[in-house]
């Protein structure tokens, strides 16, 4: 169950002097639903495409349940791949879509039928086999894909943004899906995407890539709740980034205050970064917040409203339950275990 | 309002010279000057001389080498078009331009060019005598004609083809690379299908001018390779029977709409940008 099925080693991968992926290392274990995510351009999609086979690294290895595949070509790895434009062929009906791949290894009819049969019932697709791939919708086509990858059979599942062609309501509903699948069929995902919140739901472990490099690895919760730097913070989720001061163990001075927290282990007045998530500020009348501010805009979103709070230079994002109006002073609180602490690191580069 | 009209000079162009002139051909090839009153008058003397195994025999020669030379253009085409295909995209549009270069040449110089090649003090032969071979007889022979119909007509099976290829997605090469297809299945089970319509396109734009050209056989077929376009040439401009002359363009033209029509039915995507016609 805990076995390592893919470890990528010190991976280096650079077009023409641009370095795209700068030595990284990761591992994703069997039956783990694991999803790289990041901005466009961060080298996740490149990661991924080193796991497929289809890009060579510079250097560093791949090893597929211990044995470095590094230099096997992507048809002879037991990893199949659903691609972003889905990438069907259009020449053939359904049926052979997803029969392709059972085709080449000169599976019998008879099993092929069954087979193809039964992922056609996963995907919730029975009866379409004779189709043709046009007929179909994207979130249709892209099941297809998905069964096509699926009835190999294989080890681990490459999903390059699969998802990123559909509308939201159709997004939602496939991510479920997917999760389901993944149980369903116990293998190993992984899974590209920018949409945090796709990976929130769907994964058990995250890689946060930016820029060539991981910014960080750990379940949702932790990514969330424990982001490692500025970039998690700001990336997952919205948030309020402010420089403050660790004045000692479990007191921090930030927004000309100090407030107590949970972090200990930093030097004496070191210079850090405070994180604090907009739906964990607590508006209290003036009096008794421990900061005030003057309400500059206020949107409803739905759920909440999204406030824009004026503390001196400093401005808060605030998600609130509760309506305040333009121009009225508010107070604030935050419970020391909401005020996140990360050390300053020289970001963005 | 202007669009409404815009197409109208184009529709008054073609009627004064393709529809009018099929008119024409259509209705010479039903009529005959009659010999006792010198008026015109209804004959289908012209099919039915065509009928006859002299000419059928030319008919069925001018196909066979048509088609011979679509394969042949096809057999040679299809690699060119992958692999400039599979070039870096500036590279693919100056091998393009490479290709289509000797089109802006004139047709007859170009076919021209290939006697001072193949024949008897030609380049191949003084090469031959150089090296002490014996002179062979290049010209004037329907390989002549075949070779001179392949060079003619290569670049309208390539850039057709090449089209096609160009288009296809990488990523659905890669999809059957990912499904376990080695290049030789990529190929056959992916690259080849997906550029069928290419192929078809690249066929007609070459079997059609192939099968009725007359410039090739009387350059380099010499008088002894005539083909069905000879024939057509020199009863309107030697005999001047036009009722056999536009008979014959007339079967012909029959001819190659049914091919296009048998053509069009293996183009599996009916709907294709590249579908020319």
């Amino acid at each position: 169950m805990s076995k390592r099925i893919i470890e990528g080693k010190s991976l280096v991968k650079s077009y023409d002097e641009t370095l795209v992926v700068k030595n990284i290392d990761f591992w994703v274990k069997e039956k783990e639903f694991l999803t790289l995510l990041g901005p466009s351009g961060c080298g996740k999609t490149t990661t991924l495409r080193m796991i497929a086979g289809f890009e060579q690294p510079t250097s560093g290895t791949i090893c597929f349940e211990g044995r470095d595949i590094t230099a096997v070509p992507p048809y002879q790895r037991q990893i199949n791949t659903v691609f972003q434009k889905y990438a069907l062929f259009s020449h053939m009906n359904i049926f052979e879509n997803i029969a392709f791949g059972l085709r080449i290894k000169k599976v019998p009819e008879n099993e092929i039928k069954k087979r193809v049969e039964r992922m056609l019932e996963l995907v919730n697709l029975n009866g379409f086999g004779n189709r043709s791939i046009n007929s179909l919708s994207g979130g249709q086509q892209q099941r297809i894909a998905i069964a096509r990858a699926l009835v190999n059979e294989p080890k681990v599942l490459l999903l390059d943004e699969p998802l990123g062609a559909l509308d939201l309501k159709l997004r939602k509903e496939m991510q479920l899906e997917l999760k389901n699948m993944q149980r369903e069929v116990g293998i190993t995902f992984i899974y590209v995407t920018h949409d945090q919140e796709e990976a929130l739901t769907m994964s058990d472990k995250i890689i946060v890539m930016n820029d060539g490099l991981i910014q960080q690895v750990g379940s949702p919760t932790d990514i969330y709740n424990e982001p490692e730097n500025a970039f998690v913070a700001d990336f997952i989720g919205e948030s309020n980034i402010f420089d403050g001061t660790m004045l000692r163990d479990y007191e921090v001075e930030f927004a000309g205050v100090k407030w107590h927290c949970v972090d200990k282990g930093f030097e004496l007045s070191e210079a850090i970064e405070v994180v604090v998530r907009p739906e964990d500020v607590m508006i209290v009348p003036p009096a008794e917040g421990i900061v005030t501010g003057l309400v500059e805009s206020v949107i409803f979103k739905g759920v909440h409203y999204e406030m824009v709070v004026r503390n001196g230079d400093l401005e808060w994002m605030v998600h609130s339950t509760d309506l305040s109006s333009v121009g009225e002073m508010v107070g604030m609180r935050l419970d020391p275990e909401d005020i996140h602490i990360m050390k300053k690191v020289k970001m963005h580069a | 309002m202007l669009k409404k009209y815009s197409g109208h000079p184009y529709i008054l162009w073609s009627m004064i010279f393709i529809v009018f002139p099929l008119i024409l051909v259509i209705y010479y090839s039903l009529v005959k000057v009659s010999s006792e009153t010198g008026r015109l008058m209804f004959s289908i003397e012209g099919y039915k001389t065509f009928m006859q195994p002299l000419y059928l025999k030319v008919f069925i020669k001018s196909v066979l080498l048509a088609l011979e030379a679509t394969a042949l253009c096809l057999v040679i085409g299809y690699p060119i078009a992958y692999i400039i295909a599979n070039m870096k995209p500036e590279l693919q549009k100056f091998m393009a331009l490479l290709l289509i270069l000797p089109m802006w040449m004139n047709f007859l110089l170009r076919t021209y060019a290939w006697i001072s090649i193949l024949g008897k003090n030609g380049i191949i032969n003084r090469f031959l005598g150089v090296i002490g071979l014996p002179a062979l007889d290049l010209m004037f022979n329907d390989k002549a004609v075949l070779i001179g119909m392949v060079y003619n007509f290569l670049p309208f099976m390539v850039l057709p083809i090449y089209t096609v290829l160009s288009k296809i997605d990488k990523s659905v090469i890669e999809a059957a690379q990912d499904l376990g297809a080695n290049s030789r299945i990529v190929m056959r089970k992916v690259v080849v299908p997906l550029s069928i319509p290419g192929i078809i396109s690249g066929i007609t734009m070459v079997f059609m001018p192939a099968v009725s050209t007359f410039v090739i056989p009387s350059l380099l077929g010499g008088g002894r390779s005539v083909l069905i376009g000879n024939l057509v040439e020199q009863q309107f401009l030697v005999v001047g029977n036009w009722n056999f002359g536009s008979a014959i363009s007339v079967v012909l033209m029959i001819f190659i709409l049914m091919s296009m029509r048998i053509m069009k039915r293996y183009d599996v995507e009916e709907e294709g940008e590249m579908n020319l016609w």
